[in-house]
């Protein structure tokens, strides 16, 4: 997955864009995330179901893996079954 | 990637809300959005390489940088203040272009080279009318985002490259999405031809901050600003501040019970001015920010808890940080290096290197960057303890004297604890004896009588020593700058030249 690559939700709204990428599957909702959203869609796992939020950049524990919440949506990612956590960075002062 | 994901997300999250201020037109993200939309298509039509900015900052500056970045174009803000002949240079090496502004300029530089000219107006106009046809489709390009011609205090203007992903990377790593709330406004008064404009676009948008803009700085101007639009934020260059507090100081009266924080950076921040403006505003929160067209933008900051400790320090080593830059962004890594390019230990003087994502370090045809990816800045500093930055004018400012090379950072520090003294340079000059030898050029605060060429050399052979002691002593009515503040050192060396 090329960094800018834009994945759609299956199962939801959400929609990520790729800004570290590696050669995995991401799930939103546990359904696979694809370049164009199915036709028919479905409803978010219930175990993944928390939602993903606007704004927000996700992460895997091997940090190899790095996703920005571009549309929010009623499903959660994972990979693997493992759901992904936000990256808290340090809030800084504006500068600009 | 692409940064016009940027007023996307703030459009898709708070369409209505307003973004942009200019000459009291308000301007909501989806407004923005729109008028990026159709530039983009009017641009893809017209199939210029790049789109130039021949203007001060309006909302088309804002148009136009986001719509070349749906057009998969080159945005290229151009300084209006050079002189004809350096103009025409920088549109002929971008041709053909679409020039946005000052068309009766670029009709008599007889750029002709395929050029399509409108004025601020028009492109606006035209990029409304086109919004409801535009498909709002990113072209991907070359994935340069913008080209900022360096201003050229040493050199001929380079051309600067920053891609999508380096000024992306900036922003996601420093900004958190929608973080400003409702009431926030930032007053961006910088030209946008400098790269501290094109950030204060980006992330005043990302963070859904209201952006309100002075086209042309005026400290009268800047504080009815902040008053009626309640500014919340803003970012100078020192120059700016100083001609705001000489305005307080003078009686204006204005409202600036709004302003909860005062970035500033640009150019060296005298420690008297920061310290006056400490305590003029005891409540706002100033964040001193350092950066380079090449890092796009900020990759140090000293931040507002910063500045207060050291104000309020007596321990001379945390005091002195009020003249650092701060410590490098958690996304950036910093060195300081020898001439060699070996990293040089805390308290060293030498070369500031820096790697990171928003590290673009590349110009029209070429890399700057190291085979590890490191951009060396040209810019001299070294780190304290703690690895606070502290910055030592440029690499090319040292002046070798005999073989020794002296920073003329710390003559001028030197020059400036005399009272009667209020601004001072040291620059290196001809000489038959030593190949270079140390001038310097001062300015007499007002009401003071000029010290002596002998005082002021003795005031540095004590305190430093006698290889620092200048040559050529020149008294001048004030020291070049130019509108960022940066002091134009070729100019000192040329006058000693004549």
């Amino acid at each position: 997955m090329k960094p800018g690559t834009k994945l759609k939700s299956a199962v939801c709204d959400t929609e990520v864009m790729v800004i570290l990428g590696a050669d995995v599957a991401i799930e939103c909702g546990g359904a696979p995330m694809a370049l164009e959203r199915p036709a028919t869609g479905g409803e978010p796992d219930p175990s993944f179901a928390a939602g993903s939020l606007m704004g927000k950049r996700y992460v895997d524990e091997a940090g190899t893996v790095e996703l920005l919440c571009v549309k929010p949506g009623k499903g959660s990612l994972s990979i693997g079954g493992v759901a992904l956590r936000t990256k808290d960075a340090k809030a800084l002062p504006s500068s600009d | 990637m692409n940064i016009s994901l940027l007023l996307q997300m703030a459009a898709d999250t708070w369409p209505d809300r307003i973004g942009l201020v200019c000459d009291g037109r308000r301007w909501s993200y989806g407004a923005l959005l729109r008028a990026a939309r159709g530039a983009a298509q009017n641009l893809s039509i017209n199939g210029c390489a790049h789109v130039a900015l021949l203007d001060e900052s309006s909302e088309a500056a804002a148009i136009a940088l986001f719509g070349a970045a749906l057009a998969g174009v080159p945005y290229v803000p151009l300084n209006y203040r050079l002189a004809d002949t350096d103009l025409a240079a920088l549109l002929e090496r971008i041709a053909p272009a679409c020039v946005v502004g000052d068309v009766d300029r670029v009709v008599r530089l007889g750029a002709e080279g395929g050029h399509t000219a409108l004025s601020r107006a028009d492109f606006v106009i035209a990029a409304e009318a086109a919004a409801d046809t535009a498909s709002g489709d990113e072209i991907e390009g070359e994935g340069i985002a913008a080209q900022i011609f360096t201003s050229g205090t040493t050199a001929a203007p380079k051309a600067a490259l920053l891609r999508h992903s380096n000024l992306l990377s900036y922003i996601l790593g420093t900004v958190e999405f929608c973080s400003a709330g409702e009431d926030e406004a930032a007053l961006v008064c910088v030209p946008p031809y400098h790269i501290a404009g094109i950030a204060a676009l980006l992330s005043s948008i990302y963070a859904l901050r209201r952006i309100v803009l002075l086209p042309s700085f005026d400290p009268d101007d800047w504080l009815a600003l902040v008053s009626s639009e309640r500014v919340t934020n803003a970012f100078v260059v020192p120059t700016m501040l100083a001609r705001i507090i000489g305005r307080i100081d003078a009686g204006v009266d204005a409202d600036l019970s709004s302003l909860k924080a005062i970035a500033y950076g640009g150019g060296r921040m005298p420690l008297e001015l920061v310290e006056r403006a400490l305590e003029l505003f005891p409540d706002t929160q100033f964040t001193n920010a350092y950066g380079l067209t090449e890092t796009s933008s900020t990759i140090a900051l000293l931040g507002p808890e910063d500045h207060r400790l050291a104000h309020a320090s007596g321990d001379p080593a945390v005091r002195a940080r009020l003249g650092s830059v701060g410590q490098p962004l958690p996304t950036v890594e910093l060195q300081i290096r020898d001439e060699e390019g070996r990293p040089l230990p805390a308290g060293e003087r030498g070369e500031i290197y820096v790697r990171g994502e928003q590290v673009s370090g590349e110009y029209r045809g070429r890399s700057a960057l190291d085979a590890e990816g490191w951009f060396p800045t040209r810019d001299a500093g070294w780190l304290d303890e703690d690895g606070y930055l502290f910055l030592a004018g440029r690499a090319d400012d040292v002046i070798v004297r005999g073989g020794e090379n002296i920073s003329p950072g710390e003559i001028e520090d030197v020059l400036m604890s005399h009272p009667a003294i209020a601004d001072a340079v040291a620059v290196g000059i001809p000489s038959a004896e030593w190949g270079e030898a140390v001038g310097v050029a001062v300015v007499v605060k007002p009401g003071q009588a000029a010290p002596g060429d002998d005082e002021l050399r003795t005031l540095v052979r004590d305190r430093l020593r006698s290889s620092r002691v200048p040559e050529k002593i020149a008294v001048l009515d004030a020291l070049p700058y130019n509108e960022m503040g940066k002091l134009l050192r070729r100019e000192v060396r040329a006058r000693f030249q004549q």
